[in-house]
């Protein structure tokens, strides 16, 4: 199903390459996107982890925040990713995230997450991972860690804190696929859950 | 779940996961992840290192002087004071870094307490052991290790480094020793990729390099860690030629806070031409395969690091051949 669905991946900095791996793995067709034109086409965009304060630099410089504040696709934000896109940068998303907010890498860790409607939970790889502290009413939880939000979705956007690039489980990003192909052709019957 | 999100979570703030594991090797490895496609600067004071965050650094290596002064002062090159070190992580919110000399366990264990990102243990400052690295391995805290061949960066690793950084020859400005050890690790790769499995247990001896390692590399065509280049990268060419070569990312020293105009006579003109070295590295680092882009912003950055020629440097002055 995913074998025609074009996916731009953010390439200014951060764990690109492995989401790159990830979604051709599922079947998608993904392009490194650097400058505006690159988003031209795409039926999806990701946008990984990183160093925000980098990323968020880079995409100023060649007018990149603009064209993906503009972009209608589906949006995929990692950690950082999930920072670009919250109310105090891009603004796409309604949520007010606090950055590095376990503590330094010594804090870093590996945990569990549990998954709406999901028996098997995701194995989840938090780096100087960010909170969400606040969201609007439109955000819908899919993930928990302790009872936390962890992986939510609101409307064409979906955001992790953590990075299920790193594990070989590949749920959140066919989650994702479903999602741009969902935005891209919109059919009725989208489950809100991963189906597996 | 699958519910809306019910707002504020702010009174759970500080609270630590129930279950979780830290210090895992994939979340060493995996912050050195984060960092591709960066510029990691040195930097010796917090002034510094709000300069080097404002340009767009993935992150910053903290140390006492940059390698250009250890080369003009000479001396033995420490761990930088664990106050310097606190200050420039209360100035800047991205990862911090720090050097700690080759074997020297306590200023490592140092520098884990001060909770930085990453520990380097480097060749720029003076050896403290001229037989053992630090076994890191022992450590929450990730390591980064210089490497000039593909053994010496699987020795590191097979000791517990999650990053490796090919050491070229810091200090200089001079990007030539930089290019030779990418090209000796990359090079190296592909030549085992072209052997037979049985082949591969000489290839081990002969790098000398644990043999798991060695046939990890030649199935995968690359190291198991992240690979940044350091070592005389000065101009936002020297960046993309890193790149485009294979660097992971990189590592800029002295070739950005030693350029521009004289800092004696005109402070605020020397803090300019920094700043805008150091952006059009970053700039590079992620644009480094468009010329044009490259062209850009390598136009009017004032006067690069001087710098000196790695050939014309003594034997006892090279940094590169420390580390066993």
């Amino acid at each position: 199903m995913n074998g025609s669905l074009r996916i731009g991946v953010l390439a200014l900095q951060g764990a690109f390459r492995e989401h790159v791996q990830m979604l051709e793995g599922l079947g998608a067709e993904v392009v490194e996107v650097r400058l505006p034109e690159e988003l031209a086409g795409l039926d999806g965009l990701v946008i990984p982890g990183g160093e925000s304060t980098t990323i968020m630099r880079l995409a100023h410089s060649y007018g990149l925040a603009e064209a993906i504040r503009a972009f209608q696709g589906a949006i995929f934000g990692t950690c950082a990713g999930m920072i670009v896109l919250d109310r105090d940068h891009l603004g796409l998303a309604d949520l007010e995230v606090e950055r590095n907010a376990y503590g330094r890498q010594v804090r870093s860790f590996e945990a569990d997450v549990e998954l709406a409607g999901e028996k098997r939970p995701l194995h989840g790889v938090f780096i100087r991972s960010p909170r969400i502290h606040d969201a609007g009413a439109g955000v819908e939880v899919l993930g928990e860690l302790d009872g936390e939000p962890v992986l939510v979705r609101e409307g064409r956007l979906l955001l992790a804190s953590f990075h299920p690039e790193l594990t070989d489980d590949s749920r959140v990003h066919e989650l994702f696929l479903e999602m741009v192909e969902h935005t891209s052709r919109p059919v009725s019957g989208l489950s809100l859950i991963p189906t597996h | 779940m699958g519910t809306a999100c019910e707002g504020d979570f702010a009174e759970t703030r500080g609270y630590t996961p129930t279950v979780a594991e830290y210090g895992t090797l994939r979340v060493k490895t995996g912050l050195a992840e984060m960092l591709k496609g960066g510029v990691i600067m040195d930097v010796v004071d917090a002034d510094q290192a709000r300069i080097a965050e404002e340009a767009g650094a993935c992150a910053v290596m903290a140390l006492e002087r940059v390698p250009a002064d250890i080369r003009r002062d000479g001396g033995v090159a420490r761990m930088s004071d664990p106050q310097r070190i606190r200050e420039i992580q209360e100035a800047v919110s991205i990862p911090v870094m720090a050097k700690c000399r080759i074997g020297h366990f306590a200023e490592a264990q140092i520098l884990q307490e001060l909770e930085v990102d990453y520990i380097d243990e480097s060749e720029v400052l003076t050896p403290a052991d001229v037989e053992h690295h630090v076994d890191k391995w022992l450590y929450t805290v990730p390591f980064v290790c210089g490497a000039t061949n593909l053994g010496e960066a699987l020795r590191r690793i097979s000791e517990g480094a999650a990053m490796i950084r090919t050491k070229g020859e810091a200090g200089t400005g001079d990007i030539v020793n930089a290019v030779t050890h990418m090209r000796a690790v990359f090079g190296a790769i592909r030549s085992l990729q072209a052997l037979r499995g049985d082949e591969l247990h000489a290839a081990a001896k002969d790098h000398r390099a644990p043999f798991e390692l060695i046939r990890w590399v030649a199935e995968n065509g690359r190291l198991p860690v992240v690979t940044f280049t350091a070592g005389g990268i000065a101009t936002p060419a020297d960046a993309s030629l890193c790149m485009q070569l294979g660097a992971d990312g990189v590592f800029v020293g002295s070739g950005i806070f030693k350029s521009g105009r004289d800092p004696l006579d005109d402070r605020d003109g020397w803090a300019d031409d920094v700043a805008r070295r150091a952006r059009a590295i970053v700039e590079a680092t992620t644009h480094f395969e468009d010329a044009k882009v490259l062209a850009d912003v390598s136009s009017g950055l004032g006067q690069p690091m001087v710098g000196i020629s790695a050939s014309t440097l003594p034997d006892d002055e090279r940094l590169e051949v420390r580390g066993w």
